[in-house]
């Protein structure tokens, strides 16, 4: 396990830097002189003498890779730099954004396992019936709907037609602020977790045990409710739990159509205003968090199953 | 490789029926469509479906069914240019990277890792939106995003298979790497690729709608399902058919590539399918 864990932490760091190399380079692409785009005025001139300055005070007329070091140098002691368009820290910015998107993920987690789990194990025990198949086209349909479709049709019944919830906006954070983003969030989601539960409920009820408790006369909602699902359950949560790309991938089309204030919705708000240091900060940041969330998930992974551990050794 | 056919199965069926449907209207939009689909007619804006507009019209008056056949190819176009050539780049580079292993593995790997350390919309909203939005700038952003978990299937699938016997045989009879590869490695690694790359469909559409949504990819006036959805979303009180008829699009064509690339794990030798679960 010692072996295990040690190795796949020391393959992070080559990971971690490449990641940061692909953040920091990111705006590079972006074609014309990066100092010019961030100072170009609404009507497209540029003030030749602002953009000398600008350069000297943001580094920019140093080498790439000088520049490069500076910047994860200041990552390094907790700084990523300046908003262009605020002069607002952007981890200030990322931090207090990102704490609105775990809200809105947190909520969007709960709405797919309530749907999914009873869902998945509904599919577990009708394997191979119409039921079953009707499951399967369900969540391949929750997951082949676009979320910005979904959002809309969200919007027109709830808030247009019914009027019950508001129809964007975080407000002032409670509930009914977050519930359709996190609808339209958590339905996508639920469509993979219920797989997933499907697939561990179906382990579940062939082990011994399940057979063990059949043979003694345990009714059958006992040893589904109880026995099965209790085991069934451990690995779905865990993997359910920490698999945040498809939320933070998600959030950035959910957020943006919700106005949201949270990461995804600084994101595009960023890129849309050149704000060089937020997009990268922002790039970063999201990947990071997702390297370390999938160090967690094959962690516990080979918790739950050791074969992995074997398997990856070789 | 053998094919077990499930008898009727009518999701496969109604499945393919959909897409040869999408594909029909993409190579044949100016035979189908029943209008100019960039005809503006301002008179006619925001008409209800009827008879000579079947799903309407938006809000300069464009015809939404020809606008809807004709986004078909730009979809499906998006999706098989990104889909065949991250899988021809993935393919070379996992299975030149597993037969031959290491160090030029361990390197390659770890930028695998590091692409697919992204979340992937995140990072091709980023290329599209620096670069520039367009069609072209979309496509090479998505391609940059989904190249890496095509590496990683097709590197693990050579592993798996290059200490089999008959690849040692080959080699032992003194046939070329090239010649080994080609005949032997690559034809055995092949099918769980064409399932992700089924999927990988799906998930393309998928993606390039959302970035033409959001205006980072194909931009007006092209009919593209993405953006029409967009432009319709401020009708949606009045005219909700302006967006409801591109995003059924949208899902109807990227379920049907989702159930057939499930189907297909099926079909195919489910032991070689472990990987993808």
């Amino acid at each position: 396990m010692i072996e295990f864990m040690t190795r796949r932490l020391l393959l992070l760091f080559p990971v971690l830097l490449l990641i940061s190399m692909i953040s920091f380079s990111i705006i590079y692409i972006s074609p014309g002189d990066t100092a010019e785009n961030a100072l170009m005025n609404p009507g497209g001139g540029v003030d030749q003498k602002a953009v000398e300055e600008f350069r000297v005070k943001t580094g920019l007329d140093e080498p790439v890779y000088i520049q490069y070091i500076n910047w994860m140098s200041k990552i390094l002691h907790g700084d990523l730099g300046q908003s262009y368009m605020t002069g607002e820290a952007v981890s200030e910015a990322i931090f207090r954004c990102f704490k609105v998107t775990l809200k809105l993920a947190i909520i969007s987690m709960l709405v797919s396992l309530i749907i999914a789990i009873p869902l998945g194990i509904f599919s577990a025990l009708k394997k191979g019936t119409i039921t079953d198949d009707a499951c399967r086209l369900l969540a391949l349909a929750g997951v082949s709907m676009p979320n910005f479709w979904q959002a809309y049709l969200l919007i027109i019944v709830f808030a247009l037609t019914l009027k019950v919830l508001p129809s964007s906006g975080y407000g002032d954070g409670s509930l009914a602020y977050i519930l359709l983003p996190a609808i339209t969030l958590g339905t996508g989601y639920a469509a993979v977790t219920m797989r997933l539960m499907r697939a561990s409920m179906l382990d579940v009820l062939q082990q011994d045990y399940i057979r063990a408790a059949r043979a003694k006369g345990v009714p059958e909602y006992m040893i589904i409710l109880k026995h099965a699902l209790k085991n069934s359950l451990m690995p779905v949560v865990t993997v359910a739990g920490l698999n945040f790309g498809y939320l933070l991938n998600g959030s950035v089309i959910v957020e943006t159509i919700f106005s949201w204030p949270g990461i995804g919705n600084l994101i595009v708000s960023s890129i849309l205003s050149k704000d060089y240091p937020m997009i990268q900060g922002c790039v970063l940041f999201i990947a990071v968090i997702f390297v370390l969330v999938n160090f967690a998930v094959d962690i516990s992974y080979s918790f739950i199953n050791p074969k992995i551990r074997y398997e990856t050794k070789n | 490789m053998k094919l077990r056919i499930k008898n009727k199965n009518p999701g496969l069926v109604l499945s393919a029926g959909i897409l040869i449907i999408f594909i029909l209207a993409a190579l044949f939009a100016g035979y189908i469509a029943p209008h100019n689909p960039d005809k503006a007619n301002l008179e006619l804006r925001l008409k209800e479906p009827c008879k000579e507009y079947p799903l309407g019209t938006d809000d300069l008056g464009r015809c939404i069914l020809s606008r809807i056949i004709y986004g078909a190819r730009v979809s499906l176009s998006v999706g098989l240019l990104v889909v065949s050539s991250s899988l021809a780049l993935g393919l070379t580079i996992g299975t030149l990277s597993g037969y031959y292993g290491g160090w030029v593995d361990e390197i390659v790997m770890r930028v695998v890792d590091a692409f697919l350390a992204f979340p992937s919309l995140l990072l091709a909203l980023g290329i599209a939106g620096l670069f520039g939005a367009g069609f072209m700038n979309m496509v090479i952003a998505l391609i940059v995003v989904d190249w890496a978990s095509y590496a990683r299937l097709a590197r693990s699938s050579v592993i798996a298979v290059k200490e089999q016997e008959y690849i040692k045989a080959a080699k032992g009879l003194g046939t070329g790497d090239l010649h080994v590869i080609l005949r032997h490695v690559i034809p055995n690694v092949i099918s769980p690729l064409i399932v992700m790359a089924t999927m990988g469909m799906g998930y393309v559409i998928l993606s390039a709608a959302g970035l033409s949504f959001l205006g980072f990819g194909v931009q007006p006036p092209t009919p593209e399902w993405g953006s029409m959805l967009s432009e319709g979303k401020m009708y949606i009180r009045s005219a909700p058919y302006v967006m409801l008829f591109p995003g059924l699009a949208i899902m109807l064509a990227v379920l049907a590539f989702n159930y057939l690339g499930d189907e297909l794990r099926d079909l195919f030798d489910p032991r070689e399918m472990k990987d993808i679960d």
